[in-house]
């Protein structure tokens, strides 16, 4: 980072802080002219600065927030009413903290998808998509734990569900359960702790995006050719040519924010989240938030156990089938990196891959359509088969089917001369 | 270095004895330290000290139910009509994901006393209020689509086990105490 940078400046004051702390070659190494940036970076490549941006306009929001919130059962929901009608611009900083969450799971998945279809995620960026996979569990856990505290009925219902998964667990599952909750039942304990680590989580988010953006950087971004950079003439410096278009896409981001923040802003909640927590009346129909959604599908389609055939031994019950299901939808993501097994980077040069990724994406928005529906009719078998796919993509077709018949693809010389002859 | 170095020749020499202890009391003492952290988090003594509560049933008609709170835990108190107890005892034979018999599941067969907390993710089955029951007649988990009979009973869906059962005795004929 720092290393590469060849900082010099007239300002003493910038030169005296320089020769005790180099933190402005380490800023020009690491954002400025002398971080080199393939040049031929597209607009797919403008959405890890977004994810960041969101990072930051949540802290900020959420900061603010907790001056006004209450995490107690008794005050926990009148105090978000008295934030969105009492407070000095409380409406506009609890619908940015509410649909920032969203906004932060839009880029960040288009981020995700980028990296699967110009194959960033390959030797030698394991370890920094690793770390974004990790990014993005620590992302579901915090917005989880945010949406407990309004205490409305989904908030109640949402945080019932989803502790409860943690029952699945073999012998020891209850007792998690309830050191959980600290409680029997989802309560003003479970509020307060989810409260401390909601708060928490976003610094940690933090910490592991500076690793991620410190991995990034010791071999550079990937690009849409995905072949290395093989010269100077390969690249730009950082700034200003990617500083200025990361301020465009902020520019663009900023106006679908504000759509749904001033024009639309409860479109991607749910009403009964406005009706105070019942612990004993579930709503009629449990949805998570949208960015939940294929994770909720996956879970609810395991309507099986597994047992030994011709017995009644059951080695796994449905329910903790589900659950393995959905964490091993994201344990997947992670041995990505291996389970692909073509050296070939980018989807460009990959035609057989392309449709699959395409599948995929498809794949992907079938079972979060059907986590939105009521488990009733075909959506069961749908989920299910959506399912079965997204598992087939990343253990089946990848590892063992891909590499048999996907034919060797010529790639381009350097980035400088894309055009194979 | 060679000062270090046991003179006998023998593998193991006292400072290795040294790091070996200082590790292992360092762990001691970590674990002494993680240890209140991770167990503040269990209920705590005023939540483990839960009164139990008395519920008179006189006002229950038959085929109704009423939902009580206990432990934070929604409870079902269903008055059961004939019907439903003969087709509670008859499903005793059938294919049961959970097995168990109607009878070991009451304590009179009138009264059907359980937890109304789904054994999937802890939603609370509807039944009691009329309308849809669930293919089996009793209750209805409308979270994860999980069917239970009138003797709640996992019939179908992901739920593992049964509703569970709380601890609870009669006091007088129409009087329980749950807990």
């Amino acid at each position: 980072m720092a290393g590469n940078s060849n900082f010099q400046s007239n300002n003493k004051v910038v030169n005296w802080i320089e020769e005790r702390m180099p933190i402005f070659s380490l800023i020009d190494g690491s954002l400025g002219a002398s971080y080199p940036a393939p040049k031929n970076l597209n607009y797919w490549w403008n959405f890890g600065s977004l994810a960041g941006l969101a990072l930051v306009i949540q802290i900020v929001t959420g900061i603010v927030l907790v001056m006004h919130y209450t995490p107690n059962t008794e005050l926990a929901f009148d105090s978000v009413e008295h934030i969105m009608r009492d407070v000095n611009y409380g409406w506009l900083l609890r619908y940015v903290h509410a649909n920032g969450a969203s906004m932060f799971f839009i880029v960040v998945y288009i981020h995700i998808f980028r990296g699967l279809y110009f194959g960033s995620y390959k030797a030698p960026r394991e370890l920094l998509w690793i770390l974004g996979v990790v990014i993005l569990i620590l992302m579901m856990a915090t917005a989880f734990m945010g949406y407990v505290l309004p205490w409305g009925q989904m908030s109640f219902w949402g945080a019932k569900v989803i502790t409860n998964l943690f029952s699945a667990v073999p012998v020891v599952g209850d007792s998690l359960v309830q050191w959980l909750w600290g409680g029997f039942a989802v309560d003003n304990p479970t509020l307060q702790r989810f409260f401390s680590l909601h708060y928490l989580l976003p610094f940690v988010i933090a910490g592991v995006v500076i690793l991620h953006i410190w991995a990034l950087h010791k071999h550079g971004s990937n690009n849409p050719l995905g072949i290395d950079v093989k010269s100077p003439q390969d690249t730009v410096g950082f700034h200003p040519y990617y500083t200025a278009k990361d301020l465009f896409g902020i520019g663009v981001f900023i106006l679908v924010f504000a759509y749904f923040v001033f024009f639309n802003p409860n479109y991607l909640g749910h009403a009964d989240n406005y009706i105070p927590a019942n612990p004993l009346l579930t709503p009629a129909s449990i949805v998570p938030e949208w960015y939940f959604l294929p994770f909720y599908a996956i879970l609810r389609s395991i309507t099986f156990s597994i047992s030994i055939p011709f017995t009644d031994i059951v080695l796994i019950d449905a329910k903790l089938l589900g659950v393995l299901a959905m964490f091993g939808s994201l344990a997947v993501l992670i041995a990505l990196p291996w389970l692909d097994r073509s050296p070939v980077r980018s989807s460009r040069f990959r035609p057989m891959y392309r449709w699959f990724f395409w599948i995929l994406v498809i794949d992907s928005f079938i079972l979060g359509y059907v986590g939105a529906q009521k488990p009733e009719g075909i959506m069961p078998t749908l989920g299910l088969i959506g399912t079965a796919y997204y598992f087939f993509h990343f253990l089946v077709l990848l590892p063992f089917i891909m590499p048999k018949y996907e034919k060797d693809t010529k790639l381009p010389e350097s980035i400088s001369n894309p055009v194979i002859k | 270095m060679a000062t270090n170095e046991n003179k006998n020749g023998e593998g193991v020499t006292r400072r290795d004895f040294i790091h070996v202890a200082a590790g292992g009391v360092g762990a001691i003492a970590a674990a002494s330290v993680v240890w209140p952290l991770v167990d503040q988090m269990n209920p705590s003594a005023d939540v483990l000290a839960l009164a139990s509560i008395e519920v008179d049933l006189s006002s229950i008609e038959r085929g109704g139910a009423v939902k009580v709170m206990w432990r934070g835990t929604p409870i079902y108190i269903r008055h059961r009509t004939e019907a439903e107890i003969a087709a509670a005892k008859a499903d005793d034979s059938a294919v049961l994901p959970d097995p168990a018999t109607d009878g070991d599941r009451v304590q009179k067969p009138e009264w059907m006393i359980m937890e109304a907390v789904c054994t999937h993710l802890g939603c609370v089955p509807v039944g009691a209020e009329g309308g849809y029951n669930g293919d089996f007649g009793g209750w209805f988990c409308p979270c994860h689509g999980s069917h239970y009979d009138t003797s709640g009973r996992i019939r179908k869906g992901p739920a593992p086990r049964n509703l569970a059962i709380p601890p609870y005795q009669f006091v007088a004929d129409t009087t329980i105490v749950i807990g």
